[in-house]
């Protein structure tokens, strides 16, 4: 294979880069008809129509440039003006944000702009599947902190004062959780917010699923006392806003982390698209009434489901946000990709092992709830089925 | 109660069970409150959304704007009661703007609403204009689109 030649040899980075377990389990489900998906991270509602009518009224007009490397300031403005009333906390639209490609993009340029060689990040797990990977690909050192389905997945204090090392430099949270769908006390967060102040560390805070809380209002970890200084919050419009193919994100966060992401964003995006950003703009003026319709479909498909998988006998916590449910299927004595890829091969219904967001997921499946009542039920049927002929031994680990 | 009507707008072959599972409340609790808004005809009845355009036998529906002139002591109510009685009648609201009442017909043809325009309900004392607009397509209805469902082109398996 290798001629001897370097002209094609890959860097070390990439090369050490695990492929997503997410991408491992599409390319199984690619090419199957009639599979029902429990399988994607995103909404299955269209954009509100006001934000689609809004951005082709702009194309109309010749909305079509570049914008400012940080974004559009209207859209800063209109996202200051958001996080201040929801949650009391207060930026600079002028340099305390700046508009990413997602928070995947947000997400890779923090770690860039933070992270020194050998600096070490605690990631609680299971976890959103980019975390370890950006902390790596900016040279620093991720840290898994499990998590355990004794504490609905909450991290434990104790556990992450456990792995902090002089070479730990923060936390990366992501709370509501994908793929668990925990969510975080107040009191919770503060514990943590305390921690990183005791050892000086930065936090990371993707709060992209903030929207998407169903019981109880969410906790903005900047707004916790003496968090905003030591915080880089992440949000964006794909999930509550159901935006995920326009890619907008946003980081808000103090100036210097800010103007550091600035550069790299100026070399490597530029700028977000702007049609993006001005749907982004109509998102958060107009379509709050939207957003709430949603979240509350999805609370309800939250409760038919959670309920159903308890009761075919995949027992699941009551997750509290995002719009996953992360059932156990240890009792079985399969491993998530043994589970997940009988339940895909024999009852067509796709739905991601746990492993695919860190060890700490073993024994679990990620089940999206985003998919229409009907399809839930009948993915519910299914699963039981399955898990019938599980128990009476006509299926076993290989009829995959 | 709010929630479980608009559930049952959406879909009114929910059981009271399933209604209950959706909004985390209690079965009994959700069932006596449909009981009670069944018994003050908030909650009027459970029929389907029909799109008579997709079927052999469509129906053909007509807005008419019905200028009326109001009675003492009754003001439009009485007429009112009097065109809500008719079967070609399908719904009936008063109006603010330039006409009283908008009556929304429905019947198997053109002609037959014309006849009932012109011999039911222009003739009702108290009525002193009817202008008709006949229904020609039907692009969304009672909160539905009539457009066949596209594939959204979601891939099965997305971080």
């Amino acid at each position: 294979m290798n001629s001897g030649s370097q002209t094609l040899e890959i860097s070390q980075i990439a090369t050490d880069l695990p492929a997503s377990g997410i991408r491992e389990f599409f390319d199984l489900v690619i090419g199957m008809d009639d599979v029902i998906s429990l399988g994607v991270g995103e909404p299955d509602f269209a954009t509100p129509w006001k934000i689609c009518d809004a951005v082709v009224d702009s194309l109309r007009r010749g909305m079509t440039s570049y914008t400012s490397n940080h974004g559009l300031l209207e859209l800063r403005e209109a996202i200051a003006d958001d996080v201040r009333t929801r949650y009391a906390v207060e930026y600079d639209p002028g340099c305390e944000v700046l508009i990413t490609m997602g928070v995947s993009e947000a997400m890779d340029i923090a770690m860039r702009a933070w992270l020194n060689p050998g600096d070490q990040v605690l990631v609680p797990e299971p976890c959103y599947v980019s975390y370890q990977p950006c902390v790596a690909m900016a040279g620093g050192e991720p840290v898994g902190v499990p998590t355990y389905i004794e504490n609905d997945f909450r991290p434990r204090p104790e556990d992450i004062q456990a792995a902090i090392t002089d070479r730990t430099r923060g936390i990366i949270l992501g709370y509501p959780n994908n793929p668990t769908g925990t969510v975080m006390s107040r009191d919770e967060l503060n514990e943590i917010a305390q921690i990183a102040q005791a050892h000086d560390l930065f936090v990371v805070s993707d709060e992209i699923y903030a929207h998407l809380t169903y019981d109880g209002e969410h906790t903005c970890f900047p707004s916790l006392p003496g968090a905003r200084e030591r915080t880089l919050l992440l949000n964006g419009f794909s999930k509550a806003y159901a935006m995920t193919g326009w890619r907008i994100g946003y980081a808000c966060g103090p100036r210097e982390i800010i103007d550091a992401m600035v550069r790299i964003h100026a070399y490597t995006a530029l700028s977000a698209p702007i049609s993006g950003q001005i749907g982004a703009i109509e998102g958060l003026r107009n379509c709050e009434r939207e957003m709430r319709d949603m979240v509350r479909d999805y609370d309800q498909r939250r409760r038919v489901f959670i309920k159903g998988l308890n009761d075919i006998g995949l027992p699941c916590f009551e997750a509290k946000g995002a719009f996953y449910a992360f059932p156990s299927i240890r009792h079985t004595g399969l491993t998530s990709k043994q589970f997940s890829r009988l339940l895909l091969y024999q009852e067509k219904v796709a739905a991601v092992p746990g492993t695919a967001f860190g060890p700490a997921g073993e024994g679990h499946l990620r089940c999206t709830y985003a998919t229409s009542m009907a399809q839930l039920k009948e993915a519910l049927k299914r699963m039981e089925r399955l898990l019938g002929r599980l128990k009476a031994g006509e299926i076993t680990v290989g009829d995959e | 109660m709010r929630e479980i009507l608009e559930l049952l707008e959406h879909d009114a072959r929910l059981t009271p069970e399933e209604v209950a599972v959706r909004l985390g409340k209690d079965a009994t609790q959700v069932r006596e409150a449909i009981a009670q808004l069944e018994a003050n005809k908030a909650l009027m009845g459970y029929s389907a959304v029909v799109n008579w355009e997709k079927t052999d036998s469509p129906k053909v529906y007509a807005f008419i704007a019905v200028g009326a002139t109001p009675e003492h002591g009754k003001g439009f109510d009485a007429i009112a009661e009097h065109v809500r009685g008719f079967d070609e009648v399908h719904s009936v609201y008063l109006m603010s703007g330039s006409f009283d009442l908008q009556v929304v017909v429905e019947g198997d043809d053109f002609r037959e609403i014309a006849r009932f325009v012109a011999e039911k309900l222009a003739p009702i004392p108290g009525v002193s204009s009817t202008a008709t607009s006949f229904v020609l397509k039907t692009y969304k209805l009672e909160g539905r689109s009539t457009a066949d469902r596209e594939s959204n082109g979601r891939l099965a398996v997305t971080p």
